[in-house]
């Protein structure tokens, strides 16, 4: 950084990835979108920092949700990992991934969970990790089931597990599923169809994977996340902060 | 070598499984002296409350800097150790959530880092089902006149009317006699404003006639 500048990095504006915010097929959207334009925010300091969550939030048990109460849960057991980058290929190191998901029934553990399907005793479907320095993670769990959903007349969610992401930014952070391959589900989906291009919704289905897959234990699942990458620039008094290629 | 990047999906109404922590609400702890509680209620479209919304914010310390590596001044050389910068919460029944905090100083700004600064502000997610991505809006401060007049985001909006929707009000202690029916910082911020911490108050309107001013960011 030389005297009299400011160095901090720009992340692209990705277009046509995220669903917008209004979907009249998810009728929750209805009342809680903004209806005026969005205003372009410059990315300054504040945007391109982020929380470093880290260690000091993990229990030895957050990642092997298999592995939180007394007994074994029901169900097919899994490991889901793969890798978190940047839309530059970068692996993101050290950030915190936060999961949530039903039982193998299909039902959450929560006050406002109203499917009477069963509770098991031996799932909450909650865990937490950090990524490695490769920007790895991995997971020990079961393989949640499909829950009805009070959106349309016998509406159904594909199993699915919620993902939160911070990577290294605020503008990096994301909440999103995964979910899972060949599941008949996902083309009537409204939330899964929310997504406009099939290509990305493609990038929300994890990979089934006989390598990462633990004989007579449990099957592998690969699912890799990618947050918006970031350029260095420095800033001369130009107002052009769009960096990134995703325009 | 360009990935492409992979799409939100709505944190749903279950997040509250894992996303709340007990301490989330606190940047700071609960009694630090200069603690600022900001408290408020988020609603949707119809003018009701969001029952079911995660806010997290995210900000500067006390001295305008940040304690991560793409700040290229460095953290604060005094430090402010059990300052974290993030505050999480969800919102209760009514609506309404809560962060305590250290408000911010000033940030300079990178296209003019010896002259314009931007006014201290926390930056502000919006999370609930229903929304198929975040939103994200700005709060900025009330006793900040002359440095909100001059701040790059909100002297520029496309509609100036709406500026006061990035700005919190002064809002009366929790306990004291002026505290408004159904106060959002009840069971909330009555520790901290007891404590000698101001109150702030910021409502969020996802929609409808007050609707506050969302970024692109
Ligand atoms: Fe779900």
């Amino acid at each position: 950084m030389t005297s009299g500048s400011l160095v901090v990095p720009s992340y692209g504006r990705p277009r046509g990835v995220h669903p917008p915010p209004d979907y009249s097929g998810y009728r929750s959207t209805a009342l809680r979108h903004p209806k005026k334009p969005l205003v372009l925010l410059p990315q300054r300091l504040t945007e391109v920092t982020g929380p470093l969550l880290g260690e000091e939030l993990i229990t030895p048990t957050d990642g092997d949700l298999t592995g939180q109460h007394d007994g074994e849960p029901q169900g097919q057991r899994i490991i889901v990992c793969g890798r978190v980058l940047d839309s530059d290929g970068r692996p993101v190191p050290d950030t915190l991934i936060e999961i949530w998901q039903t039982n193998a029934a299909g039902r959450y553990r929560h006050a406002r969970e109203h499917h009477p399907a069963p509770l098991d005793p031996n799932f909450t479907g909650v865990g937490r990790a950090i990524t490695d320095s490769g920007g790895n993670y991995r997971f020990i769990t079961i393989q949640p089931g499909a829950y009805p959903w009070g959106n349309h007349y016998n509406a159904w969610r594909p199993a699915h597990i919620h993902f939160s992401l911070f990577g290294r930014a605020f503008t990096q952070r994301l909440v999103t599923q995964m979910y899972f391959p060949g599941d008949p589900l996902q083309p009537i989906d409204p939330i899964f169809n929310s997504v406009p291009d099939p290509k990305a919704r493609e990038r929300l289905i994890a990979q089934f994977d006989i390598g990462l897959t633990q004989p007579e234990w449990a099957l592998g699942y690969r699912w890799d996340i990618v947050l918006r990458g970031r350029d260095a620039t420095v800033f001369e008094g130009g107002p052009d902060f769009e960096g990134g290629e995703d325009q | 070598m360009s990935e492409p990047i992979t799409p939100s999906q709505t944190v749903g109404p279950f997040f509250a499984m894992r996303l709340p922590w007990p301490d989330g609400p606190f940047v700071v702890p609960e009694g630090t002296p200069g603690a600022v509680t900001i408290a408020g209620r988020v609603y949707d479209g119809a003018g009701n409350p969001i029952p079911d919304a995660l806010i997290e914010t995210w900000q500067a310390d006390p001295e305008g800097r940040f304690a991560h590596q793409d700040d290229p001044r460095g953290a604060s050389a005094s430090g402010y150790r059990s300052f974290r910068g993030f505050g999480r919460c969800p919102t209760s029944p009514d609506g309404s959530y809560r962060i305590v905090t250290l408000k911010p100083g000033p940030l300079p700004c990178p296209e003019d880092p010896g002259g314009v600064a931007e006014a201290p502000h926390l930056d502000v997610s919006v999370f609930s089902r229903g929304m198929l991505d975040r939103v994200v809006t700005r709060m900025y401060f009330p006793d900040e006149a002359e440095a909100n007049a001059a701040d790059p985001v909100l002297s520029s909006l496309p509609e100036p009317g709406r500026r006061a929707t990035l700005i919190a009000v002064p809002a009366p202690a929790p306990d004291g006699p002026g505290a408004p029916n159904g106060s959002p910082a009840a069971g909330g911020a009555s520790a901290a404003g007891g404590a000698g911490g101001s109150v702030l108050r910021f409502d969020i309107h996802v929609q409808g006639d007050h609707e506050t001013v969302f970024f692109d960011v």
